[in-house]
């Protein structure tokens, strides 16, 4: 600590001006600012402080000066972008844009060249080792799986082993961590059972490793952000702290989960996108292109970790657009110029990032090429690429034709084939008939015949030609095993009341018109004829007008808890009444291989991503459970339990430290009160001194981009009707505490303006101070703690229970 | 004095006669035939039935929406005289006599008919010309679906009747905002604007899109007017309390106002009693009211008591046991503890009831003066019919195995001994006090020896337990929820000692007289936040259809059939009002991008005045079309084609808009003005055309064969019924 409050002092004084240049003439907001002030040396400002501390009269003018930077290099971008907006008229602007060219090489040599960029660097590389030191200390402990990281172990370990799984979120970040797993001499043979299994003679700290490696760079890429934005070092230093000393962002950095990768991947784009922003007075320059590009990158890391990364993809799409607005209203650019800027966009963070988000599908795809525990939520035809799967190098006939054994398979994922056995419906549940189910996994019972709907002759006999089944046929389905035919009738279904019961009827196939069903194609590119695997069909009963579909529910014990099949009058397209024909006998056809019928990359992309989005919306709260609300998360109402419950476990509890997340919470508030207040100020046209406007500028558009990036990754979150984690709100968590930074450095500079400037030193470090303590105080909750529980006085944790949701 | 006897008294009246006699035919075209058919249509059959209850004044909840709307129909029936009396059981039921089907329907149909000239006044506010007005309001005359809305019992007239004039008394007022603030005009129009933002979303929670609506665009225009340094700072503060005032307090106030009359005219207990708390069903007439009128408020030491666990979601119910024992080993192979079964029980039943002992007495009666049972005490639940002792041990539920089971302790000998001491832990004991209260006391139960806290898992134990549902004991370890809290509903005193006796006195009701008055803030939290919770079942619904049908009018709802002839009802819109509608929506949004861009490029197509009427127009037209169609895509309810007709009614409002612009400033000369405006008559009758056409399946008067049927099945999906001889 003593450290960095050195580097406080010098920082608090560091954005200020050469004294050579106090004397020039107050410069007006459009002028360009010194291109100068980075290059200052703490120390010479240092000693400038302390020299004019006995001049009175000259504290004045130090102050207005020293106030004044933030202003200046806030604005650097964004006066230019004023003076455009503004009434200054195409002549301003160009003289702008005429002394850019002057100012370049002093940006690019960058920055600050000599003592103040040795300053700043060992600053940063102060805070990035205490990340580190922090995130990577205890990290093996404790040796058992914890939480979730038994899914995504798991799922690194699929990818070492190559094995297809099925999960609901974009593969980037588990591909990550196969790949550290893989490189750090993990082989893939634990079994990642569940929460508390020992890891024993398994290498799993390749994994964490990894994980607490890109939850450290958290910090310094906040550090940068901040310190892009507002230009003040204290206002970054206090982020920093405000992250590293956060007992919940470190339990979530220090574990195999995907939240470290995916915030990492949002924070990285936001501080490119900062960069980029602060290149826009020198448009299709190397560092421009560079940051535009990095943008585009770090949004496809985001999206491609969790779909939660579309927040920030938002946030910077904003930008995006209000940046081309503004070049748009720029009359002295061309519209030829304004082109290519919108091109340049186009590319750098539409193309480059769908190309490179489908370029970890395909190597997704290829990485897994076995058949595993994700096969069964996929199409057949999505099976038949899986090594190990039965459809895989299968042969079967392509087209159905009458005499066809065949076995139909649900669309919707997990619901099985159409089945039916020897046992009827019992009583009192429609008519005594026998019962038709789906049945999940392969079965004789699972095969039917199609058969013509008015012959009873045997279309496999020789003497008839092959006969093949169109698209609006009228046909029967006889179940081989029992010859009855599938039939439906107005009786309710068992479970689903509005729906008709579906029976199966007759004796050795004849039965009565109640069998007749149309066979419809529903996509039917592949022609009238109904491919195997591809064609997706729908069965309307004749008489009754209604569909063929499963409900999903299962039936009591007498229906063996098979799945419900019915017939529903409402004929919407929805997946459950969609079939397609998985196997297919018929000795009259030539078979085909199956690979023929595979799908080409951009329907499995397409499908895997179906498929992901109805397994998101099927994660829906069941009724008697606690669940984490939104509202709770800001508050830090309630943890998370990682691992361990009673006294004799390590326990380790995910939750924020109180101290900092109540700072964050009251920061957001004071935020919209200052912001508010300045807003309406500077709209009733008050003229702010020029000490405020620097800082006025800072907070309205430095933290107004934070608080969109908070807003964003917060409220989407009232509105999902899925299954929320306390977890779910870090993202936003990074943001609100940039915000706090960049809020409680303007605000003590504002008192350091009334007061006198010590206010602000000593504000920053109490606050330094402050959030250090209360992480001592909480350190256990991350680095797991032993004993008894906090409502014992023996245990560390006693007296920290400060709310009773709590439960350490 | 002298001016009057110098001039004559002269009235000068300027009389709209068109508005006059647009209001005329909407009012003929909505209320002719009001009566017919006579019987249910549709969703009359739903809220039918409320009308009923409030005729009746029986409490009732339904969560499709707050009361407004609901009220305005029995206002209908009110004055109309009905008595409530009829059965709200089956769509195209005929009604009997005492239901007056006239004034029941008739304020809908006002509300509907009224739309017609409100939307003239509406585009004329907007500053377009009285050609456009008119069109508007031709085109919202001729629009079947708002027609067969509005003549029934249904709430959307309504809604849209107040979103309408939320929009037009905003556009008044604002227009009283250039020349004369704060005159008498500006205030009525601005409290109207209030009022009829808090009407709209009384009627449905949708309506609350149209007040966003207004209120985005009433904050831009503050943020104007505080950028306006002509005016003092102390107008502008009036100026900003004025608004804050009628568009913010007013709406809630109304809206609470609401839910005050509504629980004052439903004072009586009825089916829907069940879903709320005891409290609340005190609170109300006769039911439990009748019940726990005159039983002791706090609970002591030998009470009689029955335990109603708090968490109304999945059904009320309360602690019960009876005489049958868990099975020695359940199907899954696991083993119980074989003692008496204690489960949930959702029906008022003897075995309900429970006494309150002192584990330090022996005594099941109580102490006179009774001693209350407080917060922190350690208690023992009796079964008032076996005498059992309520218990929970470490044994493994039956359907919850993380949690323990709870069982009515039987003694077998087995060194399994009793655990049956209880802490009483009142969870709101800083709004109700430390003594356990019968209703008002929330209340856990945690287990003294391994401080667990008896709980309602929710699932349904199998046939060996009845179907009742589970009771567990689970750990405290996932913070507060609603199944771990139970309350006192049934109280009363024991008296007896003996066994027999308890059992008769167990079986007699408790009556005594006190009434128990919540406040109407409680009354009206625990109403509205049952409406936003209660889960509406998962229903299907043959006419249910996707917000993208509506746009294209790819679906259409069946009200109504004849039971003899083919005369029916259809929900079904003016092709071609509604594919013009979306037409005209689509050419705004590109027309205004485009100049929109031109404009930062400083290339003014429009003149200024121009430019800003068309912005405020796509404003309020678009953007009303906008916020009450796209949220529909986030819901997840089922959805009706009906839900799209306050959108629609902007995306009228926006037709003649376009048209006149294109007229305007796309026509550059005479000549294709003229062609322009000859094209728009002959649409315009064509879309007369339709809505004759289409008339037999609005107003359901005239029987059509069935080829004609079958002529007017324009789409695939439309589902016109045609009956098989």
């Amino acid at each position: 600590m003593l450290c960095a409050s050195g580097g406080l002092l010098a920082a608090t004084a560091l954005p200020g001006q050469p004294p050579g240049r106090a004397a020039a003439p107050r410069c007006r907001r459009r002028d360009p600012p010194f291109p100068g002030d980075p290059e200052l040396s703490p120390d010479v400002l240092l000693a400038d402080r302390i020299a004019r501390r006995s001049l009175p009269a000259g504290r004045r003018a130090f102050l207005r000066r020293g106030r004044m930077p933030p202003a200046v290099g806030g604005g650097l971008a964004a006066s230019e972008l004023r003076a455009r907006k503004g009434k200054a008229g195409p002549q301003a602007g160009i003289a702008d844009r005429d002394e850019t060219p002057t100012r370049n090489p002093k940006r690019l040599a960058q920055g600050p060249g000599c003592g103040g960029a040795a300053g700043r660097g060992a600053l940063l590389a102060l805070v990035t080792l205490l990340a580190f030191a922090t995130r990577f200390h205890r990290l093996d402990q404790p040796p058992h799986i914890c939480w979730d990281e038994t899914h995504f172990g798991k799922m690194g370990s699929y990818y070492i082993n190559r094995t297809f799984f099925f999960d609901v979120h974009p593969p980037l970040g588990k591909m990550l961590i196969g790949l550290a797993g893989y490189l750090s001499g993990y082989d893939g043979t634990f079994l990642f059972q569940k929460p508390g299994d020992k890891y024993e003679h398994h290498s799993y700290l390749g994994m964490r490793g990894f994980c607490a490696c890109l939850g450290s760079l958290l910090i310094p890429l906040a550090y940068l952000t901040v310190e892009e934005l507002s230009h003040s070092l204290p206002a970054a230093l206090l982020t920093a702290a405000l992250l590293t000393f956060d007992t919940g962002c470190l339990t979530l950095s220090q574990y195999i989960l995907l939240d470290p990768i995916l915030m990492f991947f949002i924070m990285a784009a936001m501080l490119s996108m900062v960069r980029y922003n602060s290149c826009t007075d020198r448009p299709f320059s190397a560092p421009w292109w560079f940051w535009l590009s990095l943008t585009g990158v770090n949004l496809a890391g985001a999206l491609g970790v969790k779909f939660v990364g579309l927040f920030i993809i938002l946030q910077v799409g904003w930008n995006t657009v209000s940046d081309l607005w503004g070049l748009l209203g720029d009359l002295s650019i061309s519209l030829v110029t304004v082109g290519k800027h919108v091109a340049a966009r186009v590319v750098c963070l539409i193309l480059l990032p769908l190309a490179l988000y489908t370029a970890m599908y395909a190597v997704h795809f290829t990485v897994l090429s076995k058949s595993g525990p994700g096969d069964g939520f996929f199409s057949s035809a999505f099976q038949a690429r899986l090594s190990g799967n039965n459809l895989h190098n299968a042969s079967i006939p392509e087209h159905l034709a009458y005499g066809s054994v065949i076995t139909v398979k649900n669309l919707r994922m997990a619901m099985g084939y159409l089945h039916s056995h020897q046992h009827l419906y019992p009583e009192g549940v429609g008519a005594r008939q026998q019962q038709v189910t789906t049945y999940l996994h392969k079965d004789f019972n699972n095969l039917w015949i199609i058969k013509k709907h008015n012959t009873v002759s045997d279309p496999l006999d020789p003497a008839y030609p092959v006969e093949f089944v169109r698209h609006g046929d009228i046909i029967r389905l006889e179940h081989r095993e029992t010859s009855r035919n599938l039939h439906s009738h107005y009786h309710e279904a068992p479970l689903t009341r509005k729906h008709y019961q579906v029976t199966g009827y007759g004796i050795n196939g004849t039965g009565d018109s109640n069998d007749f069903w149309r066979i419809e194609v529903v996509n039917r590119k592949f022609g009238n004829r109904i491919k195997v695997l591809r064609s997706r069909i729908r069965f309307i009963h004749l008489v009754t007008g209604c569909v063929l579909g499963c409900s999903g529910k299962a039936l009591p014990k007498w229906g063996w808890e098979q799945l419900e099949v019915t017939c529903t009058p409402y004929l919407k397209d929805t997946l459950n009444s969609i079939w397609n024909v998985e196997d297919h006998i018929n000795p009259k056809l030539p078979n085909i291989s199956l690979d023929v019928l595979q799908p080409g990359f951009p329907e499995i992309f397409l499908e895997s991503h179906m498929v992901m989005i109805r397994g998101n919306n099927g994660l829906k709260p069941k009724d008697n459970e606690f669940t984490s609300k939104p509202w709770h998360w800001p508050i830090n109402y309630q943890g998370l339990r990682f691992s361990g419950i009673n006294d004799t476990d390590f326990r380790v509890y995910l939750l924020g430290n109180p101290v900092v997340w109540w700072l964050n919470l009251a920061s957001v508030a004071l935020y919209l009160l200052l912001g508010g207040v300045l807003a309406v100020a500077m709209r009733r046209g008050v003229c702010l001194p020029k000490e405020l406007q620097g800082l006025s500028r800072v907070l309205l558009q430095g933290g107004g981009q934070l608080l969109l990036g908070w807003g964003l990754h917060y409220f989407p979150f009232f509105l999902m009707g899925r299954v929320l984690y306390f977890h779910h709100y870090f993202p936003a968590m990074l943001f609100s505490s940039m915000l706090t930074g960049l809020l409680w450095d303007s605000l003590l500079r504002l008192c350091a303006w009334r007061l006198g400037r010590g206010v602000h030193a000593v504000g920053i470090l109490g606050l330094l101070l402050g959030t250090a303590y209360s992480f001592y105080l909480f350190h256990p909750l991350a680095y797991g703690m032993v004993g008894p529980l906090a409502q014992d006085p023996q245990s560390p944790m006693a007296g920290l229970r400060w709310l009773e949701s709590w439960d350490f | 004095m002298w001016a009057l006897l110098k001039r004559p008294v002269t009235v000068t009246a300027d009389i709209n006669v068109t508005g006059l006699a647009l209001t005329a035919v909407a009012l003929l075209s909505r209320l002719w035939r009001l009566t017919y058919p006579r019987a249910v249509v549709f969703d009359e059959v739903y809220y039918g039935q409320y009308i009923s209850f409030y005729m009746k004044r029986i409490f009732f909840l339904d969560a499709s929406g707050p009361p407004f709307g609901h009220m305005l129909l029995a206002l209908g029936g009110y004055l109309g005289g009905f008595d409530g009396n009829f059965v709200w059981n089956r769509i195209g039921a005929e009604y009997s006599s005492n239901v007056p089907v006239w004034s029941l329907r008739l304020l809908p149909a006002l509300a509907g008919a009224f739309t017609v000239p409100m939307a003239y006044q509406i585009v004329w506010e907007l500053g377009f010309t009285h050609c456009a007005a008119m069109g508007a309001a031709l085109l919202v005359l001729i629009e079947n679906a708002l027609i067969t809305q509005s003549r029934l019992m249904l709430l959307e007239s309504a809604l849209i009747f107040f979103n309408l004039l939320a929009v037009l008394s905003y556009l008044k007022f604002s227009n009283f905002q250039k020349h004369r603030p704060f005159s008498l005009s500006w205030w009525f129009w601005l409290m109207l604007t209030g009022v009829a933002c808090a009407c709209a979303v009384g009627i449905k929670y949708m309506g609350f899109f149209t007040y966003l609506l207004v209120l985005t665009v009433a904050s831009v225009h503050a943020w104007n007017l505080i950028g306006d340094q002509t005016l003092s700072h102390v107008r502008v503060f009036c100026h900003l309390l004025a608004r804050a005032v009628a568009l913010l307090v007013i709406p809630v106030v109304m809206y609470l106002l609401f839910f005050y009359i509504h629980l004052m005219l439903l004072c009586r207990s009825g089916p829907h009693d069940q879903i709320m708390s005891s409290a609340f069903q005190a609170s109300l007439e006769g039911g439990l009211a009748r019940i726990t009128q005159g039983q002791p408020l706090e609970v002591a030491y030998g009470s009689q008591i029955t335990l109603r666990n708090v968490f109304g979601k999945v059904m009320p119910c309360w602690l019960h046991s009876h005489q049958s024992t868990y099975p020695m080993i359940y199907e899954n192979g696991r083993g119980s503890s074989h003692q008496q079964q204690v489960t949930c029980y959702p029906f008022k039943d003897v075995n309900n009831w429970w006494i309150v002992k002192d584990p330090g007495r022996h005594q099941l009666v109580v102490s006179n003066p009774p001693r209350p049972v407080r917060h922190g005490d350690i208690v023992q639940l009796v079964h008032g019919m076996t005498t059992r002792f309520l218990n929970t041990h470490d044994v493994a539920a039956p359907l919850s195995p993380h949690s323990q089971e709870v069982s009515c302790y039987v003694d077998y000998n087995i060194s399994m001994p009793a655990q049956n001491l209880w802490r009483l832990d009142i969870v709101n004991r800083e709004s109700d006090g430390e003594i356990w209260k019968t209703i008002l006391s929330e209340v856990r139960l945690v287990h003294v020896n391994t401080s667990a806290i008896l709980k309602l898992s929710g699932a349904h134990l199998p046939d060996w337990g009845f179907r009742q549902l589970e009771v567990v004991g689970e750990k405290p370890l996932r913070g507060y929820h609603e199944s771990m809290v139970w309350n006192v509903e049934e109280h009363r005193y024991g008296q007896s000692q003996e066994q027999k006796e308890r059992e008769l006195e167990l079986h007699t009701p408790t009556q005594i007289d006190i009434s128990r008055n919540l406040s109407f803030m409680a009354r009206f939290s625990e109403l509205q936040w049952r409406m936003l919770t209660v889960k509406a079942e998962d229903s299907e619904h043959k006419y249910s259809s996707t917000p993208l049908d509506w746009v294209t009018l790819d679906t259409n709802i069946a009200y109504w059939l004849h039971p003899k002839t083919s005369a029916q009802i259809h929900l079904l819109g003016n092709l071609v009002i509604w594919a013009s509608a979306s037409l005209a929506t689509l050419v705004y949004t590109l027309l205004f991008f485009w100049y929109l861009l031109r404009r930062r490029r400083n290339i003014h197509d429009l003149p200024d005045d121009a430019w800003l009427r068309w912005v405020s127009a796509g404003t309020l037209c678009a953007g009303g079309w906008a916020v009450n169609y796209l949220p529909f895509f986030l819901m997840e309810k089922t959805l009706f084609l009906y839900h799209y007709l306050p959108a629609l009614t902007f995306q009228i409002l926006l037709l003649p808009v376009v048209l006149q612009h294109i007229s305007e400033h796309l026509c550059r000369s005479q000549l294709q003005r003229s062609l322009f405006s000859a094209l728009v008559v002959a649409w315009y009758s064509s879309a007369c055309h339709m809505f004759n056409m289409l008339r037999p399946l609005t107003y359901g008067d005239r029987s059509l064969s069935p080829s004609e049927l079958m002529a007017l099945r324009w789409k695939d999906s439309w589902d016109i019924l045609i009956r098989k001889y």
